[in-house]
């Protein structure tokens, strides 16, 4: 029963992930199409709740947008002419991913920037430590070395 | 030397981070702000029947008529469309501008019995039934409204109820001065 568990867990999981707001009557008989209709609902920002996608959304705006798309796909719209579509109309706000433009620099670039100043900057703290740590002994000074003999003297 | 520097790290982070959200609390950013595309665009697509029957449909041509056009998306099921319906009256009955209603979503009768209610500030008013031509207007719910100069280009547009604020400080200059 205990070896059970995650498996129920992983079934229950699976469910609550499929979980869409999609409704039966909106979807399209081509299964083609309606799989292509997914892929792009996913990366579609439903405009009234912040950061769910259209297809993870009940709002009417995300069924009207759900529907909108399966209509441009219908009439043989490719993916990006779709997105184009929203972005018309709601602008960079609709996609869930956003553009790489000057606006969003440094969304993009911050990151990665960060890393490496970060990085580079550990590098160099870790190359200067080595060198003035050097592994080999420095000889005596001759005032140490009188200490050492007076204290080692019998 | 550099080792003080270090300590320091943590805490100017820290002072950068409060700078920022002190910023975004005090100049009232908002995240969730959608922004409208259509502001300085054309006015999208207007072809809808009216809301009255016998009454001729909405189109293209009664947003380029040369004078300041406003355009609100209702619905009587709509709370906030409630509380901004008496400035539109005002709009109407006082500085006699055009507006133009459309019904969102909303059932031809219920809509109807709710202007019948309250006062009618619409010039005309179509019925968008099924939402799609408020998709077209990068419409995200009830109430919108839309500012469209003589030229058919959209200079305004208000995602939720206009407020006093938006009438004294953008309408109405808007409506002085477009020609």
């Amino acid at each position: 029963m205990r070896r059970l568990a995650p498996l129920v867990l992983g079934a229950m999981l699976a469910v609550f992930a499929s979980a869409w707001a999609v409704e039966p009557s909106e979807m399209l008989k081509d299964a083609a199409l309606e799989a292509r209709a997914r892929t792009i609902g996913q990366a579609l920002r439903c405009v009234v709740c912040q950061n769910q996608s259209i297809d993870d959304s009940s709002a009417e705006v995300a069924h009207d947008m759900r529907r909108a798309v399966r209509e441009r796909l219908t009439a043989g719209d490719s993916d990006d002419q779709v997105f184009a579509y929203m972005v018309a109309r709601y602008g960079d706000y609709v996609l869930l991913k956003p553009p790489f433009k000057m606006s969003t620099l440094v969304l993009w670039l911050g990151g990665p920037l960060l890393l490496i100043v970060a990085g580079s900057a550990l590098l160099v703290a870790a190359h200067r430590r080595r060198q003035q740590s050097p592994t080999s002994p420095q000889p005596l000074t001759a005032e140490e070395r009188q200490r050492l003999d007076a204290l080692l003297k019998p | 030397m550099s080792r003080r520097l270090l300590f320091l790290l943590p805490l100017m982070t820290l002072a950068l981070m409060a700078g920022f959200f002190a910023w975004s609390l005090l100049v009232g950013r908002d995240p969730a702000a959608i922004g409208s595309v259509m502001v300085g665009r054309p006015a999208p697509r207007l072809d809808l029947p009216a809301l009255a029957p016998g009454e001729p449909p909405l189109s293209d041509a009664m947003l380029r008529t040369g004078k300041p056009v406003l355009v609100n998306f209702f619905a009587s099921w709509c709370a906030p469309c409630l509380a901004e319906h008496p400035l539109f009256m005002r709009l109407k009955e006082r500085e006699g501008a055009t507006i133009i209603g459309v019904a969102w979503k909303n059932k031809r009768d219920d809509a109807t019995q709710w202007l019948k209610r309250l006062g009618d500030p619409f010039r005309t008013a179509g019925l968008d039934l099924e939402g799609k031509t408020g998709l077209d207007w990068g419409l995200s719910g009830v109430p919108e409204t839309y500012a469209i100069d003589g030229n058919g280009i959209v200079r305004l547009h208000f995602r939720g109820p206009i407020t006093e604020r938006d009438l004294n400080e953008s309408l109405l200059p808007f409506l002085k001065g477009a020609k």
